[in-house]
Formats: C-alpha cells, sequence, structure tokens
C-alpha cells in the first residue's frame, strides 16, 4: 500500500495522544506489558484499572474487526510451537526487562529515558537478528 | 466508575485503534519492519513511522506536565525513576526483542488481536501471560539486578 506510512504516522500520533491523555489525568505510564502483569497480579486499588484498560483495548479491537477488519489480519504462516516460543519470550522478556514498544519504546523515549533508549535499541536490534536467524526455521 | 478507570477504559480504546490504523496489529507488517536483510521483500519503514508520530506528541505532553505538582484526576504520579542500567534490563529486552521477532506480535497489538477471534493471536497471549509467570518463579531463585 503507497500511503501505508501516512497510516502509520496518523496511527502513531492516535498512540501518542492516549498515552498522553492517560499521562495527564492519571499520571501514569501506557506501558502494555507492564499493565498486564500487574493485571495478574491481585493488589486491591491496583488491579481494578488495569482490567478496565485491557477491557478498552479489547473494544477497541472489537471495533476495528468491524469498521476495519484487514487491521487484524495475521499473514504468517507460523507453527503454533513457533507462536508459543514466541509468547513465551515476550511475556518473559517485557517483565524482566520492565517494558515493551509502548513502554520503552513510546513513553520512555519520549521522557528522554537513558533505560529506554537503551532498551528499546537492544529489543529492535535483537529483533532484527531473530527476524534474521530464525523467521522460518522453528 | 471511577475518573481514572473511565480515562484507562477510553485509553484503551484509543490505544487499539490507533494501532490498528498504524498496521501494528499485523505481524506481517512488524517482520517487514524488522527483516533488514532481506533481498526478495521490500523493507516495511511503517514501525519508524509510528514510533515518530507517537513519540513526537507525546514528547510535548511529557514537557506540559513536567512542572506540575500533580495529574488531573490523581494525587500523585506513578513514572518510573530509575536511571541505572542494569543487567536485567538488557537480557530482558534482548529475549522480547527475538520474541518479537519470532512471533510478529508484541504485547498491545496482541491483545488488540484477540477481537480477530483468529486463534494465532489467542496461542501467543496466553503463552505471553504463562511467561509473565514464569519470570516470576525464576526472579524468586535467581534474582538478577533489576
Amino acid at each position: 500500500m503507497a500511503l501505508s506510512w501516512t497510516y502509520a504516522l496518523i496511527g502513531g500520533v492516535m498512540i501518542g495522544l492516549s498515552a498522553s491523555v492517560m499521562l495527564i489525568a492519571n499520571g501514569r505510564i501506557t506501558g502494555i506489558s507492564g499493565i498486564i502483569n500487574g493485571a495478574v497480579t491481585y493488589k486491591k486499588s491496583d488491579t481494578l484499572w488495569r482490567l478496565i484498560f485491557l477491557l478498552g483495548l479489547f473494544l477497541g479491537g472489537l471495533t476495528l474487526n468491524i469498521v476495519y477488519p484487514a487491521s487484524l489480519n495475521n499473514e504468517l504462516e507460523l507453527s503454533d510451537f513457533q507462536l508459543v516460543i514466541a509468547g513465551l519470550l515476550v511475556g518473559f522478556g517485557t517483565v524482566m526487562g520492565a517494558g515493551c514498544t509502548s513502554g520503552h519504546g513510546v513513553c520512555g523515549i519520549s521522557r528522554l529515558s537513558t533505560r529506554s533508549i537503551v532498551a528499546t535499541v537492544i529489543f529492535i536490534l535483537a529483533g532484527v537478528l531473530s527476524v534474521h536467524f530464525f523467521q522460518g526455521a522453528l | 466508575m471511577s475518573k481514572n478507570n473511565l480515562i484507562a477504559l477510553i485509553v484503551g480504546y484509543l490505544f487499539a485503534l490507533g494501532l490498528g490504523i498504524a498496521g501494528m496489529t499485523q505481524p506481517q507488517k512488524i517482520i517487514g519492519f524488522l527483516d533488514l536483510f532481506s533481498e526478495h521483500v521490500s523493507w516495511d519503514p511503517s514501525l519508524l513511522f509510528v514510533m515518530i508520530g507517537a513519540i513526537a506528541v507525546h514528547a510535548l505532553s511529557y514537557q506540559y506536565v513536567k512542572g506540575k505538582t500533580s495529574p488531573l484526576f490523581s494525587s500523585e504520579w506513578y513514572l518510573p525513576t530509575k536511571k541505572e542500567i542494569t543487567p536485567s534490563l538488557i537480557i530482558g529486552s534482548l529475549l522480547f526483542g527475538i520474541g518479537w521477532g519470532l512471533g510478529g506480535y508484541c504485547p498491545g497489538p496482541a491483545l488488540t488481536a484477540l477481537a480477530s477471534f483468529d486463534k494465532k493471536p489467542a496461542i501467543f497471549v496466553f503463552s505471553m501471560v504463562v511467561g509473565m509467570l514464569l519470570y516470576r518463579g525464576f526472579d524468586k531463585f535467581f534474582p538478577v539486578k533489576k
């Protein structure tokens, strides 16, 4: 799609705006891995907002499914085994590294956090090497 | 519903729409970005534009809140304060990147894509939550500096 980069930019601005609402109103980072990890840890007064956020994310997904279903297409022919390994690594790694693409890549870099800049460089480089060496190999 | 919870709902919803419009919920686009060395497919720069758009907006918001004593609907800030580059940060990000390249999903897009009712994001999300829980066990027995 020739205009795919304009969609990417518009989507990016929306992501930046939503994270900004979270920051300005609730004083929090919109880091999805941290929100999920906190949601599966029961802690009174800190669990509900996380579950509600995840519900919002899912409702957003349902809206996409209705108005723009192609946006949820997964055209990769991956084995279930590869998906399981990928999921395990992403879950383990994002909690260990205290963040993912949203928390480190968007929110952290925006705050010029050195930790987030280092984390983002590492996970993008690791992703490049992973695609190069493992994609299609498992 | 409290104001904080309503904000969480709205932010989650808009965030998912942003991810979908940006193309981030299509793993083939992530792999197309990370596949720098490919000779047969053209590089997909989408992720770069997503990050430019998101960071440009969010960096301004951060500058705006910097001098404020508290957020609008909370009495305190919940922002990370750590500065040190630790082994945990490096190893964790490395493992995350490897998994990202394998599956083409990071946490937000995977959760959003659950709404396609396709089994691929479902398998991924289930495994991701298991991975998060496994880390807790690992951290108990082999603590690495966080």
